[in-house]
């Protein structure tokens, strides 16, 4: 069926309604206002003392102290243990998206016996409860001799963000033409060479988002890394919840932590942003 | 759709990830299935129970059984009421972002604010932010005329911990399903402009369909961690008041830990297990076959 060109007044006032219409801003605009509602209250609440907290409503500090931020930041406990927290999330991070690179690429461009069960079994394991399986990786950890340091932390985490890191770059892989494969092999490029050449700078924008969803699935999992530590690589999140006990609940104090914890994870959203906005469909478009 | 070339020497591009993941995998998995299988008369002293764990879990007329099925419908209506919310409020919202320009780095960032939030943290936040005296949320429900405390009333409490879940991870679909929308070339909304296409048409037949893959994903991580939820409702209601937040992981770790019952326990985490990789599986079979023909 043939269709008549449309006149240009029509499709251009639909196309004004579809991109910048009044709606979507003003909706967006509700949504983010609501979203940051409670992270307001958080920041609220650190500026606050715990008697002000606990005995009314405030919208807005009428006595800004920083006092627990500067409590926080010269108290070696806690500056260790921030350390702590990004060291093994790091760890964590390249030891998935590295393993995660050459499998991914195994499962999108070729096929082998038992690649679609091995598949389902990596993602499987993103259903393991860790809240079922914390004593018995407490056993483990314990058995190995990796019991309080960084690395049981970081493996234990890959628990599920290898298979995460497999899933996303899978994705990725499939966006690239395998002419790019047969071109290169045709060239004289060993595999290798080829892989680190050529084929990740293309799936670099890959890269990065993976690096960001492991980044935060490592940062904010609390179960596991407090099961796994006792005093030497004891992370953020767990001197927060010493200090629930220590003298009744430090409101104030726990704000201000909980403040500081979303600072590493939004700076890496800072950086990963062009990656999410260049979009990415994950396979063929 | 090209045939994939047959090649099992892949299996060692995949050993490095198999390697890493039984590490952590296979023990801890073990453990439970032998705590599963038998039964403890004290001092590290098991001896073979068979089944009986496994047929206890799973008879309702028991005790263990009866609160591991309330447990269970408890979860799946929170899990499916929390991704009808979020799955079409994050394409939504999705829709309504900025396609370029200075607002989309800033937006992008405060979207991805709570999912950056340590669990035990938001937890911390809702508590204090969903109190109807000193909190906002509470005291703002309770301002519209709408009776409100999620320590003392049920049906507050299991809203709350929706309306977290939704507040928490409805980023996670937008992030997902913006990217999705930035990857569709413009030459499909020239040709759908052409066509007179409205809206709607646009988006069933454009934009729906290329945001397939990404959903999968979208959509079964978010089952899994609904499914498993726990640190949220730990933290805010404690699991109550009475049983109604209540869901598996926190049932199985009152039964774990608070009560020692490990055979019981196990044989519960395993069967909970099975049915979330049985579920995610029925998903992503209609997921990828749903893919398939299309591309067939």
């Amino acid at each position: 069926m043939k269709r008549g060109p449309i006149p240009k007044t029509i499709a251009s006032k639909k196309e004004s309604r579809l991109r910048s219409g009044l709606f979507p801003k003003v909706a967006l605009i509700v949504y983010l206002l609501l979203l940051m509602l409670p992270i307001y209250w958080l920041i609220n609440l650190s500026l606050r003392p715990n008697e002000d907290i606990m005995s009314h409503m405030a919208l807005w500090p009428h006595h800004p102290t920083l006092e627990k931020y500067f409590f926080i930041l010269n108290d070696p406990t806690w500056v260790h243990a921030f350390g702590v927290s990004l060291t093994y999330v790091m760890i964590n991070t390249i030891i998935s998206v590295t393993v995660a690179l050459p499998a991914a690429y195994a499962f999108n461009r070729y096929s082998f016996i038992g690649d679609k069960h091995l598949f389902f079994w990596l993602l499987t394991n993103l259903m393991a409860p860790a809240s079922v399986y914390a004593m018995p990786f407490f056993n483990l950890y314990y058995a190995v001799g990796l019991f309080d340091t960084v690395w049981a932390v970081a493996l234990a985490h890959c628990l599920f963000n290898v298979p995460l890191a497999v899933w996303i770059l899978e994705g990725f892989i499939g966006g690239v033409p395998r002419e790019i494969d047969e071109a290169a092999a045709i060239d004289g490029y060993s595999f290798p060479h080829f892989f680190v050449r050529i084929f990740l700078p293309l799936i670099a924008n890959g890269i990065g988002v993976t690096a960001f969803f492991c980044f935060m699935f490592s940062w904010v999992e609390q179960l596991l890394a407090t099961t796994l530590t006792a005093t030497n690589a004891l992370p953020f999140a767990a001197v927060m919840t010493r200090s629930y006990s220590a003298s009744g609940m430090d409101w104030t104090l726990l704000a201000a932590a909980g403040v500081l914890t979303m600072i590493p994870g939004a700076v890496v959203i800072w950086f990963v942003r062009n990656h999410i906005a260049k979009g990415f469909a994950l396979g063929r478009v | 759709m090209i045939e994939k070339p047959i090649n099992n020497r892949a299996w060692l591009l995949v050993l490095p990830v198999l390697i890493f993941v039984l590490f952590s995998a296979l023990l801890p998995m073990m453990t439970v299935v032998n705590y599963s299988v038998q039964d403890s008369m004290g001092a590290n002293n098991f001896f073979w129970n068979g089944d009986a764990w496994f047929r206890a879990v799973l008879d309702p007329t028991t005790d263990i059984g009866a609160r591991f099925a309330d447990a269970l419908i408890r979860n799946l209506a929170f899990s499916f009421t929390a991704l009808l919310i979020q799955v079409p409020l994050g394409i939504a919202v999705a829709l309504c972002l900025p396609r370029k320009g200075w607002a989309v780095g800033p937006c992008l960032v405060i979207i991805a604010l709570p999912m950056l939030i340590p669990w035990n943290v938001v937890g911390t936040i809702w508590q204090i932010f969903a109190r109807a005296d000193i909190g906002l949320f509470g005291a703002a429900i309770n301002w519209l005329g709408i009776p409100f405390n999620d320590t003392q009333d049920p049906i507050s409490a299991w809203c709350t911990i929706v309306i977290i879940d939704v507040w928490h991870w409805t980023p996670l679909v937008i992030l997902l399903s913006y990217a999705g929308l930035r990857a569709i070339p413009d030459a499909f909304y020239q040709a759908a402009r052409i066509d007179a296409a409205s809206r709607w048409a646009v988006f069933i037949n454009i934009e729906l369909p290329k945001l397939q893959k990404v959903l999968v994903i979208a959509v079964l991580l978010r089952f899994m961690q609904t499914f498993m939820i726990y640190t949220e409702p730990f933290v805010v209601t404690g699991g109550g008041p009475g049983s109604a937040t209540t869901f598996l992981s926190i049932d199985l770790v009152k039964i774990a830990l608070g009560q020692v019952d490990l055979g019981n326990a196990a044989a519960m985490s395993l069967i909970y297990n099975l049915i979330t990789i049985t579920l995610c599986y029925i998903f992503y079979t209609i997921m990828t076959q749903l893919d398939r023909r299309r591309d067939a």
